[in-house]
């Protein structure tokens, strides 16, 4: 079965393969028939606005429908259906599941017990390969992601996208130079990881000291209710915030990234600056999960 | 080697069933554990902790009576007791021995301490972990537990 659960389970050639299917389908090269009369069930346990509306697009451009859950309160889990029976279900009614769930491992079980391909749209803190493919597409419209030089700013600890972009990005021999919060570093165990796989990471305090070597700045956000109080939080939020004072001497390719939706960490004035990539890495989302849909489901 | 009539023997042998010898000393209470013997359990079983061993420093010795342990289940005992020898006894006799190797997955063995952990929910499936050098990877979460895996075992 071709199942999409985590990033580190696709190997580079897979991953350039989506990117080139990617590619074409932006180029309005693709079959808008192709899965005519296919069903995608989107099983969203968690809230979602930009990855569960670009799936249904996705799915809608190539031709095919998408059935969901209006709310989880609505459904049997609420009556306490465990998810592997909500799967089995499901698995009759459609021809592709998407799920997102708060629990760590819940696409890997979900793949387990379908009868049909699972893509993994976020579980919990664990896994999200539709973000981080789409991640890596926006880097290759600019530049060619081999030995790239990327900066991972924010909340390295607890945030997802950042750990898969940081697995995607060992396979093409990038440089990630990260900067984050003294509590919310890059886990060791991934870095260790990263490091023996021959990454090499560079840690710094400060992203003014690194800003002007790097390709690319993904910025990622540093959640409220990591710190004691408020005051605790803005006074580190605002020391990692991004503004165009910052851009001013940088390189002239570099461009910056956010997974979204963004709060303080970037200044809406860098909107307006041609580094500024993250609206457009957002709708980069449509064509990203159309590849993905026709790699599992054609 | 012929045991001095002096040390005695600390614990008597058995008929039939199975001698786990050479256990990492003071382990011999988790290797029941991981081979599900609790004080509920019928088995008649026999521990000897801490004795001197010309291979190791300190070893622990569990005899089991009446029961052979299974294949899956003598592997898991590498977890925690990696040269341990298991002696299947038939009449006093050995009749088998054997060593214990780590299985390449464990299932149902060991608890992820990933509390986000779907494995440790209502949902019909067992804990399941890649055993790696460094350590036992959930491949659920992937979560890597890297020591004091008894802590962890169910």
């Amino acid at each position: 079965m071709n199942h999409i659960i985590s990033i580190r389970d696709l190997s580079r050639n897979e991953i350039d393969q989506l990117i080139d299917e990617a590619s074409r389908i932006q180029s309005s090269r693709f079959n808008d028939q192709l899965l005519k009369g296919k069903i995608l069930a989107l099983l969203f346990f968690e809230p979602s606005t930009r990855t569960r509306m670009s799936f249904e697009a996705a799915m809608a451009r190539l031709g095919g429908t998408a059935i969901g859950l209006d709310s989880v309160e609505a459904s049997s889990m609420a009556k306490g259906e465990t998810l592997a029976d909500t799967i089995r279900v499901v698995s009759g009614y459609a021809d592709t599941i998407v799920l997102r769930h708060p629990k760590e491992g819940a696409a890997r079980l979900a793949s387990e017990f379908a009868s049909v391909p699972v893509i993994n749209a976020g579980d919990g803190a664990g896994q999200h390969p539709s973000q981080t493919l789409l991640d890596l597409y926006t880097i290759r419209q600019s530049m060619a992601i081999q030995r790239v030089s990327v900066g991972l700013l924010g909340d390295l600890r607890y945030g997802r996208t950042a750990h898969s972009l940081a697995y995607a990005l060992s396979l093409y021999g990038a440089t990630l130079h990260t900067i984050s919060p003294k509590g919310l570093e890059l886990p060791s165990s991934i870095a260790d990881e990263l490091r023996e796989a021959g990454t090499e990471i560079v840690e710094h305090r400060d992203v003014s000291e690194i800003i002007g070597s790097l390709d690319v700045l993904y910025v990622t956000r540093i959640q409220r209710e990591r710190f004691p109080d408020s005051a605790s939080y803005f006074k580190v939020a605002s020391s990692y915030r991004v503004t165009p004072e910052l851009l001013t001497d940088v390189r002239d390719h570099l461009i910056v990234l956010h997974p979204l939706p963004r709060l303080d960490e970037i200044d809406p004035r860098v909107d307006q600056l041609p580094y500024a990539r993250y609206f457009e890495q957002s709708r980069n989302g449509i064509p990203v999960r159309m590849a993905m849909l026709q790699k599992v489901m054609y | 080697m012929k045991r001095d009539a002096r040390e005695g023997l600390l614990i008597s042998p058995i008929r039939n069933g199975t001698v786990i010898d050479h256990i990492t000393g003071g382990e011999a209470l988790n290797v029941l554990k991981i081979i599900g013997i609790t004080g509920a359990t019928t088995e008649s079983i026999s521990v000897a902790t801490n004795v001197k061993s010309g291979k190791m420093t300190k070893k622990d010795i569990v005899k089991i009576e009446n029961r052979e342990l299974m294949k899956e289940e003598v592997n898991r005992i590498a977890l925690i007791a990696p040269n341990a020898s298991i002696n299947i006894i038939r009449n006093y006799e050995v009749f088998e021995k054997k060593g214990v190797e780590i299985p390449d997955i464990l299932v149902g063995v060991v608890q992820c301490p990933n509390p986000g952990c779907i494995s440790n929910t209502n949902e019909p499936i067992d804990s399941k972990f890649e055993v790696l050098p460094k350590g036992l990877h959930c491949l659920y979460c992937d979560w890597m537990i890297t020591k004091d895996i008894t802590s962890h075992l169910i």
